[in-house]
């Protein structure tokens, strides 16, 4: 059974005298235990919020609904109390996020940041958990971690800082880490550090890791089955190896046409997908990518595309799929690791 | 830390150096000049020369600016023209009942601002934040004597719940040591002394409070508002603290600096607005004699006046800037 089975979640945002925005609109995948699955998708479509709906993050306001289900270990998160929530965040589910200096709080040391989850969920105190926390340091390769753990997050690096939150998200052990876009606000050779870090945990403790990224680099380095999603739906879903040699979903054609290579001709243009992620859509129902799509045919802007089930395991939501064999050669792990 | 003290009250001197040369030329500038200013309209020739004398204004300005400068350097204020003694013992009697007035007033409007503007944000829209915005609009509109005299009317005149003047029951014949009669009445171990004084206190501080209480409750709401949405707030919550957690230590510490700031400058104008309470209340502090002042024409005590509020706000800005440095450890003082 998957560790975590999400099923048909949709998050709507609904304001008063406004259209309900379905930033979330039936997604459904499953992480198991150990596996690095990766959520895939440019600014907007939805990623972020899948994944803070599945912690019970997600800012309360009035007109907000979650529907479907998140089933991790068993338990459906989404039917969860606020108290039964808060203790499986942290300990069993932990959570990285994109900008480690605003997701510090910049008025308590490092220490304590770290020492407050392993008092709140391994009930270590004291002198205890300051050693712990040192060790938490330690793991995640920042040195001399008995000085940083009394220096406060304007006094570390980028890289440190994002260090830091990965201790805290590991403190407990937890069964599934969620990095959402951990790279992002970093430079490219602290990325390759932080995300060497991250595969490495992932290795030696057997966490299931939920990688959502825009970043195609990092799903081709680390992910074992890769997501992609757009406008809130999931349109392709497949093992990382056959997406990357043979993507059916155009979209996916798209996202990987758009990623600048190394050994591309000199004066070789990029290809990026025409159009925004925004374009709203002319019709009520079909698929989102349809507006920007360059197979779109007449059945894509009826009924919404159902995803179809291949027999090689891997899925799309597309009526008119790239056809095999694929266009885009698959790139080389040591290119894009 | 105390190299930063040191240099923060050595900024003192030239506050004080401007200010001195500003009272100075005040003083010089009054219509018709000092001795108008003493005698009024009746003054004769003779009189005002005799006055001219007696002050040095016959002699040149540098030295008499030199001789005001090296008074004030001795506490030297000189005699109220009113009350015929020296301003420095005026105010060493009153100040205190001051001290203690505006001191308490700024522990109602911490004391309640702070919860009431952290509530006000967790309830965002709904009725208590409805009630503390829509509050807090009157009470920094009332002014602070008005609100005074209703205070009085209905809580000491109808109720008859407090005293409706004074600083303490004279019958009790207390002990004086400081002058603050709270603080008197506990070192004397005159129980009932105090507790009479602190029962005066709490009318005019009520009323002095109500303009700083109604800011930092916006302030302390707004800036709650702000801090709920900072991603390190996210964080907390993703560790799973407990929600206590997440508000005493992420939430709260961080949405307290602009409050700090806020109350440092509320702090100050506070001696302003003890002015007007004072009065109302016939509270013999430093405000009622000073208002009493104005209306007297009694310079050298205004100049007094005006010379400690400077004091005043330097030091209490002082402790402004050191709570910063134990709240954010980003502005933390070398």
């Amino acid at each position: 059974m998957a560790l975590l089975e999400v099923e048909d979640l949709s998050v709507t945002f609904a304001r008063r005298g406004q259209r309900a925005v379905h930033a979330v609109d039936g997604v459904s995948f499953s992480v198991d235990a150990g596996e690095v699955v990766g959520l895939v998708g440019e600014s907007g479509c939805g990623k972020s919020v899948t994944s803070l709906a599945i912690m019970g993050l997600l800012p309360k306001q009035p007109g907000l609904r979650v529907g479907g289900k998140a089933v991790f270990d068993g338990t459906d998160l989404l039917q969860l109390d606020d108290r039964s929530r808060r203790d499986i965040r942290g300990r069993d589910i932990a959570m990285i996020f994109q900008d480690p200096l605003s997701s510090l709080n910049p008025v308590i040391p490092i220490g304590l940041q770290v020492t407050e989850v392993l008092t709140r969920h391994r009930g270590m105190k004291g002198e205890a958990a300051a050693k712990e926390a040192a060790a938490l340091l330690d793991r995640v390769g920042i040195p001399d971690p008995k000085r940083r753990l009394k220096e406060y997050p304007h006094q570390l690096s980028g890289g440190m800082r994002q260090r830091a939150l990965i201790a805290m998200a590991v403190a407990c052990q937890p069964r599934l880490l969620i990095a959402d876009e951990p790279t992002t606000a970093l430079d490219v050779t602290i990325q390759a550090q932080i995300l060497e870090l991250l595969k490495e945990l992932v290795r030696d403790s057997g966490t299931a890791l939920l990688m959502i990224t825009h970043d195609l680099g990092v799903v081709a380095g680390m992910v074992d089955t890769v997501n992609v999603l757009y406008g809130g739906r999931v349109v392709e879903t497949a093992r990382r190896r056959p997406l990357f040699r043979q993507p059916r979903h155009p979209y996916t054609v798209g996202l990987l046409g758009s990623v600048p290579r190394l050994d591309a001709g000199r004066g070789e243009k990029l290809n990026p997908i025409p159009g925004s992620v925004r374009d709203l859509l002319p019709w009520p129902d079909g698929c989102a990518f349809a507006p920007r799509c360059a197979r779109r045919i007449d059945e894509c802007v009826g009924e919404p595309p159902e995803l179809v089930h291949a027999h090689d395991g891997r899925s799309y939501r597309c009526v008119n799929p790239e056809p095999l064999p694929g266009m885009v050669p698959a790139p080389r792990e040591e290119e894009t690791a | 830390m105390f190299r930063f003290i040191v240099r923060r009250l050595l900024q003192l001197i030239p506050t004080l150096f401007g200010l001195s040369l500003l009272l100075f030329i005040w003083l010089r500038r009054l219509p018709g000049g000092p001795e108008t200013a003493i005698l009024g309209e009746r003054g004769t020739p003779e009189m005002r020369a005799a006055i001219r004398r007696n002050m040095g204004l016959d002699e040149p300005i540098l030295v008499q600016y030199g001789r005001f400068v090296r008074r004030m350097i001795k506490l030297d204020l000189g005699t109220s023209t009113s009350t015929k003694r020296a301003v420095t013992t005026e105010f060493i009697e009153r100040f205190p009942g001051t001290v203690e007035l505006t001191i308490t007033a700024m522990i109602i409007a911490i004391g309640v601002g702070i919860p009431l503007g952290y509530l006000a944000a967790r309830r965002r829209g709904r009725f208590l934040d409805h009630a503390s915005v829509g509050g807090s609009l009157i009470g920094i509109c009332i002014p602070v004597f008005f609100l005074g005299y209703v205070l009085k009317a209905i809580f000491s005149e109808n109720l008859h719940w407090f005293p409706s003047s004074g600083r303490q029951d004279p019958t009790l014949g207390a002990t004086r040591v400081t002058n603050f009669f709270v603080l008197d009445g506990l070192m004397t171990r005159e129980w009932d002394a105090a507790a009479d004084a602190l029962w005066h206190l709490v009318l005019p501080s009520i009323a002095l409070a109500s303009i700083p209480l109604a800011i930092i409750v916006r302030i302390t709401r707004a800036s709650v508002l702000e801090v709920l949405n900072e991603d390190f707030v996210r964080t907390a919550e993703a560790k799973g603290l407990t929600e206590q957690t997440v508000r005493r230590r992420h939430v709260l510490r961080n949405a307290m600096l602009p409050v700090a700031t806020s109350i440092g400058l509320l702090a100050g104008g506070l001696l302003s607005g003890a002015v007007l309470t004072e009065t109302v209340f016939a509270f013999s502090g430093i405000g009622a004699f000073v208002a009493e002042a104005i209306g007297q024409r009694d310079y050298p005590v205004l100049m007094g006046f005006i010379l400690i509020i400077a004091v005043v706000y330097v030091l209490v800005n002082l402790l402004v800037d050191l709570s910063y440095s134990f709240i954010d450890p980003r502005v933390r003082v070398r």
